[in-house]
């Protein structure tokens, strides 16, 4: 291992945010409104962010369509519909500061559609208990991103590097203090110093093979936290989206936005039967996605799936023009992609990987990780959405965490990171770890492995064994292939130079795909128990005692370590909030520690006594 | 075969499976891309590829990198025609690669091209930066201070500009426009893409400020002959040139061809506007 780096680049900041999706971007502004230099860093073009795959709205208890509605009942929702194991303080944050967030984003030139009288429209979603998705048609990700990036790049003191890769933390004195990574075009090296960093890189879709996320969501800020050594939380959570496109095989896993459903659309299985009436008779095709996931799969599994595998989903009977208007999107992707009309065919759908709820651990109101100096916020992050996040709830919490990251990022930048030193051979040993899948001939008598087949396999083994359902016997199958990629990926080798060579761009993300891929797996196995998106074929229901605890994994001395952590229950005060949800039932609430006393006198569950 | 030369997978599918998976149709398609480096040569390359049902460019494009030529660069993100980073020139048409069926192009071979308009980087991946210093120039959205939230918008309104607002920034526009392709002044000229922009952010019913004397002077606007290019290759089917460009030549009309407002400008000279 050289000691002495190659020559690089250096650009100095107070606050790095690495990501320019939503999170970034309201990370990056507070920053600078705060009086800080930022430097944003993406791997993409500004403005491609997976944010523009969001596509029903953000949730805000506004209350303009649903005057009932209220930042209580969306607080409610919320811990539900988590299974009752998010980070409450999180929640209660989010659900009262989302509304203003909306109302900043109007205020920032973003649009929305309108009630009658003027008002931002809202409309209804999965396990909401009101309308409460301010939106615009279908593509309220987009507008998000483009408001964001206009107020960003018009912001004093924000600079972009677009299409860089940071690949690690550097840290100093047990402190992040900057990242390293390379310029995409030109394989450049460059070394970020920063007086804190604000990770802000998106969930890690991309290690399935049936998936929603686009190549950048490989979990290379999760990954590089990890590795510099701080704690991840309730990874095994990853949400199945119920619908996403199944044919042509080139579309499959496409996102088929829950706002068809929202607006009103009907999931019906091959035999024509509206299943979801079986098997949620209250909240039905708007049932949480997790539970609409569970039950096209069972569908199918039992035979009654559609031609490729799927449930048909029908907008049919809401009319051509309302359909076009309100989801003008999903129109033209159908009809592009497929030779659909959806006004006048149904769509065919399934299940299809869309958001991962673990992410690195956080304080609420800081966002601040377990090591200092390092802020997540965003999907990057875990806590907000527990065992299942309900749509809306993403657009909404990039712009409230991303907020509250950039702020206190910049509090620390001022202060504790004040002194920014670089440690020379921690580059080297970047560098030259980057640089081995550039290096000719494989190490020994194994034969060079190409990235991209590394992932399709890790795809595969994903996929298939630690999916939507599954068991001990599936996760140690998932355990063991991610280990045997991780011997292959050592050998991986590339041809080409190091100018934008997509081909060498892979291997990073391989080895970070692999790490998170672990900790899932991990998770999965260590949480025995089927609870909002985990779903254990061995282990089908709810056990009290996880529902006590959050997992936190983070690295040991040997390798990877899972451990429990109790969480904290809800405090008296909020606990009343619960029974605003439309959906609270007191015999079904999620077991933990709401239940705990009933369950261990041997009742059926759920007629605890409230105060 | 896709998957030819793969490692053994490490989980068996069923034969079934993974037929109804793949979808291939028994077809090869020849795609010739155009490969190179900024300041050297380009040259065709074809390359072999099966067609799998309902395939678009993207994928014909990703197997070739997955398992012919694992540094073949191109820009893609969503693959859903919704972030506009995979535009390329197919058959010499400006699209983007995600939303371009294999099925729906003549049969024959076909050619891959990056944009034209925008200096290479390398393969099929251009430099695009010049867009993102244009939007720099336009002022942003800006509402009167004391006009205090929460606002009462009419629907109509927001249905005005909310065509403006489904621009995904794939620069399809921007490569057509023969004034950025061949003109001389390219460089004091927005384009579609930022006429769009500049007529979300002149019709928002909210925002206070005036761009259109900056659009015509610094934005060209002038140079537009409304040959409608950029409407023909809009993925997102914006009626750019009738709806943004044609009322903001209007608009601009008004304040700087009004007939008193040019007298004045002759008599007095430029002070006079």
């Amino acid at each position: 291992m050289a000691a002495t780096p190659e020559p690089y680049d250096t650009i100095e900041c107070d606050v790095l945010v690495v990501g320019a999706g939503g999170a970034g971007m309201r990370a990056a502004i507070a920053a600078a409104d705060a009086g800080c230099t930022v430097r944003v860093v993406t791997k993409s073009l500004l403005g491609k962010a997976h944010t523009v795959m969001a596509e029903g709205g953000i949730a805000a208890g506004i209350g303009n369509v649903d005057p009932e509605d209220s930042w209580e009942v969306h607080f409610a929702d919320t811990m539900l519909g988590g299974q009752l194991i998010n980070n409450w303080r999180m929640v209660e944050l989010y659900a009262h500061e989302v509304i203003d967030r909306v109302l900043e984003l109007e205020r920032w030139g973003g649009i929305f559609d309108r009630t009658e009288d003027g008002r931002i429209m809202q409309r209804a979603f999965g396990a909401h208990s009101y309308k409460r998705l301010a939106h615009v048609g279908d593509r309220t990700g987009l507008e998000l991103i483009r408001t964001c990036q206009d107020r960003m790049v018009h912001t004093q003191g924000v600079d972009v590097s677009m299409e860089y890769t940071l690949t690690a933390l550097l840290k100093s004195g047990g402190r992040v203090c900057g990242a390293i990574g390379y310029d995409r075009n030109t394989g450049r090296f460059v070394a970020f110093k920063a007086g804190a960093v604000v990770l802000a890189s998106g969930g890690w879709g991309r290690m399935y093979r049936y998936t929603s996320n686009s190549w950048e969501c490989a979990g290379d800020g999760a990954a590089m936290a990890y590795q510099a050594g701080a704690d991840l939380l309730d990874m095994e959570f990853v949400q199945f989206h119920p619908t996403g496109m199944i044919w042509p095989p080139g579309a499959r896993g496409i996102l088929v936005t829950e706002a068809v459903r929202g607006e009103g659309g009907l999931l019906f299985n091959a035999e024509g039967s509206r299943f979801m009436l079986d098997y949620d008779p209250v909240k039905k095709e708007l049932s949480s996605r997790d539970v609409v996931a569970r039950s096209i799969y069972k569908e199918v599994q039992a035979g009654r799936g559609t031609p490729h595998g799927g449930a048909y989903l029908d907008v049919r009977h809401l009319g051509a023009d309302y359909v076009k208007r309100k989801l003008p999107s999903m129109y033209e992707q159908f009809h592009a992609l497929a030779s659909i009309d959806i006004t006048r065919q149904p769509m065919e759908v399934g299940p299809t990987i869309h958001y991962t709820m673990g992410g690195v651990r956080v304080e609420p109101e800081t966002a601040a990780t377990t090591v200092p100096g390092l802020y997540a916020a965003g999907e990057a992050a875990g806590g907000l959405h527990g065992a299942n996040r309900l749509g809306g709830n993403s657009l909404g919490d990039i712009l409230v965490f991303g907020r509250r990251a950039g702020d206190a990022a910049a509090e620390f930048a001022k202060t504790g990171g004040a002194t920014r030193v670089i440690d020379e051979t921690q580059i080297a040993a970047e560098q030259a770890e980057l640089l081995q899948p550039l290096g000719g001939d494989a190490n020994g008598a194994a034969p060079a492995e190409n990235p991209y087949k590394l992932h399709e396999d890790l795809q595969l083994a994903m996929q298939d064994d630690a999916g939507i359902g599954r068991s001990e016997e599936s996760l140690q199958r998932a355990l063991a292939a991610i280990l045997t990629l991780r011997e292959r990926s050592a050998h991986i080798r590339v041809s080409g130079g190091r100018a934008l060579n997509p081909g060498w761009h892979t291997c990073r993300e391989i080895t970070n795909m692999l790490v998170i891929s672990e900790a899932i797996v991990r998770g999965a196995m260590e949480r025995r128990e089927s609870r909002g998106s985990q779903w254990r074929f061995d282990h089908p229901e709810q056990e009290v005692e996880y529902g006590k605890i959050n997992l936190v994994t983070r690295r040991g001395d040997d390798g990877m370590q899972v451990v429990r952590v109790p969480l904290d229950p809800l405090p008296e005060r909020l606990r009343p909030l619960l029974e605003r949800s439309r959906f609270y039932d007191p015999a079904k609430l999620p077991k933990g520690y709401l239940t705990e006393t009933v369950v261990a006198a041997g009742t059926t569950g759920g007629k605890r006594k409230r105060k | 075969m896709a998957v030819a030369d793969s490692p053994a997978p490490t989980v068996d599918l069923p034969v079934e499976d993974v037929l109804t998976a793949s979808g291939l149709t028994g077809e090869t398609l020849t795609l010739k891309v155009l490969k190179g480096v900024a300041g050297g040569e380009q040259a065709e390359v074809a390359y072999q590829v099966p067609v799998v049902t309902g395939m678009v460019i993207l994928d014909a494009v990703h197997y070739v990198q997955h398992n012919l030529d694992t540094d073949l660069a191109c820009r893609w993100n969503c693959k859903a025609a919704k972030c506009g980073s995979c535009s390329a020139e197919v058959n010499g048409r400006p699209v983007l690669m995600c939303k371009t069926r294999v099925d729906d192009l003549p049969a024959g071979p076909v050619t891959v091209h990056p944009l034209k308009s925008f200096p290479l980087i390398k393969d099929l991946v251009t430099d695009v930066s010049r867009n993102y210093e244009v939007n720099r120039e336009i002022p942003p959205f800006t509402a009167a201070p004391d006009d205090g939230t929460p606002w009462r918008i009419p629907q109509q309104d927001i249905d005005r500009i909310y065509e403006f607002r489904k621009c995904i920034e794939c620069f399809l526009c921007q490569d057509v426009c023969h004034i950025i392709r061949s003109h001389d002044d390219a460089d004091r000229f927005y384009g579609p893409r930022f006429f769009v922009r500049v007529a979300s952010l002149e019709m928002h019913p909210k925002d206070i400020l005036d761009r259109r004397e900056q659009t015509r002077e610094q934005g060209g606007l002038g140079y537009c002959n409304i040959t409608k290019c950029c409407t023909d290759v809009c993925p997102e089917h914006i009626h750019i040139t009738d709806n943004a460009i044609i009322p903001l030549k209007e608009r601009v009309a008004d304040v700087h061809w009004d007939p008193v407002r040019f007298v004045g400008r002759k008599l007095f000279g430029r002070s006079g506007d």
